[in-house]
Formats: C-alpha cells, structure tokens, sequence
C-alpha cells in the first residue's frame, strides 16, 4: 500500500511518493508512461553504518577493545602487531583479524607469535566493512574483556569511508612515506583517533619533519594524537601500549 | 576504488524499496567532501548495475559544496578542501556540510 495515499501498490514494498504528489498523479498500471518518483533520502552506507553499531553495541557489552588499524601497505602495521601481541599479550589478552586482498603470510606471521588470529581475503575489494569484521569475530570467539587488533587492507583511500564498529582508529605512516601523507590522504587522517608515526628509527636518514606532519594531522582533527615508533627497535612502545590501555572501559581517568 | 563498493550499497538500498521494477533515474547527493569520485561512482555504478532492474539508469549527481565552523569564533564558512583554516587563523574547525552521501530519490518505470 502507498504510504502517502494508502492506493495499492506492489505487495511488500514501501513507497512513499513525493509531498507535492500527494493529488495522486502516479499512475496505476501499465498505461502510465511518466513513470514515478520514490523518495529515498538514504544514506548510502546505511547498511554497514548499522551493522558497525551493532558491532559496537556487542563488543562495549563484553567489554571487548577492537582497534581498527589503517595505512598504506609496508608502513609496518604486521610487525607493529607481531611485537604489541609478544609485550602487550602477556598481560591482556590479544586477538588479531587481519585483512588483505590474498594470501594467508601476514596471519601466519601472527600465529607464529601465538596469538589467536583470522585472516579475511578481500579479493578484488579494497576494504574491510563491518560484515567482513562480524563474521571476523564470531569466528575467533575473543574472551570478554580482550583486545582485539584489525588490520585493514592496506590503503590510505578506501578504509577511511567504512566504519567497522572499532572502538578506535589508528592510521599507521612510516618515516620513509613523507611527512605530507595526512594532507595527501585527508578523508584517511580527519578519522584517526591516533596517528603513529613508525620507522621512526630512520628518522636521522629521511627529509621527514615529525612537527610539521604533526602539524598537518591537527589541521584535519585536532583532537587526534600522534605518537613516534619504532616497531623494529621498539621506540615509542610504552605509549602505544598506555594509549591502548586507556581504552579499556571502566578505567577511571587519571586523578 | 571503493566506489564499486559504493555503487554496490546503492544498488541495494534502491532494491531494498523498489524490488525488480525498472528503475529510469536515480537522483543522488554525492558532497565534495564526502570522499566519494562522481566520475568513478558512474563507472562502477553502470557495471553494477548491468543484470539488475536499475541497468541503464540515468545517474543525476547532486554535488552540494563543504561548509565548516570554527569552534574558537564562531564562524561559518565554505570550503572546498578537508584541511580547513579559519579566517580567525584557528585549525580547529568542524565540517558541517559536504560529507553527504545519500540516494535521495528514484524514478521507476
């Protein structure tokens, strides 16, 4: 039935005509050649935004911790996760869902540190959405209370657009990429909750001025942080890992 | 390319309401900020489409401009990028219009 005039229309579908149609002229049957006008007013990724918040819901109420984690490829996101699941594991438990477009050789590098962990396959698809990470969950089961770390396909573009239900989001750059990625890649940076700054050990090497990419980070998201690492030597480590644990809920802030 | 993905998300939220009837137009709101390549999303959208009741459709793309406020004064501005700087010289500003990505109507046959 037409939810404007109440005339009957196709069985199981809703359509509501336009207000200025409300005289009734969209034809009934097939003689009508005008054709008709469906409002919609819908967000386009209304699907996934919905699924995100029932992520969300789902894991605040277990306690669960996700980190949604994004960059370009080889900015060291793996063996950012290899060395945070060794140091941070030991005192919270730590689950991985990796993601790439094919093979399995960044999960098997998690599983070799003894860390649960699923590898999502994304094909010709460029990003993780949050159906890929609900079924990511329900297959690794992670405890209540745990953390679990989502490594996006690597890509500075595509991730920025698909919320997962993640508690956070972190953008991975490494020194050797340039300083100006936040203003090349903005949609990416304004998201962040968090910007490392890895390879930070090269920085004596590389024309990379952490002030100014800093600089660059606030003037899309003030609020974002930026930490320097280096996943490697393990420069910048303990502020990741308090940057993490204050995502924990029930933590009372400090003082 | 996550256009394709895009286009893929609007070829289901109009079947979601229109089912197998053809569809002739969409009108969309694709903001200047929002991320979102019109050029490519009518690419990937006539791939997507080609085998569903919207092949063939005319894509009108709405493409409304970005508008931010500053928090320090208070301002309200355009833009046409997502690094923002307030006349005041202030960084710390919020887009308020541009992001937009809607389908906001369809014409069926």
């Amino acid at each position: 039935m037409c939810g404007t005039c109440g005339c009957e229309g196709d069985a199981g579908v809703r359509l509501t005509t336009l207000p200025d149609d409300a005289a009734h002229p969209h034809p009934h049957g097939p003689s009508g050649d005008t054709g008709r006008t469906v409002v919609l007013e819908a967000r386009v990724l209304a699907k996934n935004e919905d699924l995100a918040v029932r992520n969300r819901r789902s894991l605040a109420g277990r306690g669960i911790v996700v980190v949604n984690l994004m960059s370009s490829p080889g900015s060291g996101k793996t063996t950012l996760l290899e060395r945070t699941v060794r140091e941070l594991g030991v005192q919270w438990p730590v689950a991985v869902i990796e993601g790439d477009q094919e093979t399995h050789l960044d999960a098997e590098r998690i599983r070799a540190t003894g860390c649960p962990v699923v590898q999502i396959n994304t094909g010709a698809g460029c990003h993780l959405d949050a159906d890929m990470v609900r079924r990511g969950l329900e297959a690794l089961d992670p405890p209540d209370s745990s953390l679990v770390l989502v490594e996006n396909v690597g890509n500075l573009v595509c991730p920025a657009l698909f919320d997962l239900g993640e508690t956070a989001r972190v953008v991975v750059m490494s020194v050797p990429e340039g300083d100006d990625k936040p203003v090349k890649y903005p949609h990416m940076f304004r998201t962040a909750d968090l910007v490392l700054i890895n390879k930070a050990d090269l920085l004596p090497y590389v024309d990379f001025d952490p002030e100014r990419c800093a600089r660059q980070v606030r003037s899309l998201h003030p609020a974002a942080e930026v930490l320097q690492i280096s996943a490697t030597r393990g420069d910048g480590m303990p502020a990741w890992y308090g940057w993490l644990r204050a995502l924990r809920p029930g933590l009372l802030p400090p003082g | 390319m996550h256009e394709l993905a895009i286009s893929q998300a609007v070829v289901d939220a109009v079947r979601e309401r229109t089912g197998d009837q053809r569809v002739r137009s969409l009108r969309l709101v694709v903001g200047r900020l929002s991320g979102v390549v019109p050029d490519a999303l009518r690419f990937s959208f006539e791939l997507v489409a080609e085998g569903t009741p919207l092949e063939g459709a005319d894509l009108v793309i709405e493409e409304p401009g970005g508008r931010a406020r500053c928090r320090s004064c208070g301002t309200e501005f355009g833009t046409e990028g997502l690094v923002v700087l307030c006349p005041c010289g202030s960084a710390d500003v919020a887009v308020t219009a541009g992001s937009e990505l809607l389908v906001r109507s369809v014409e069926v046959a």
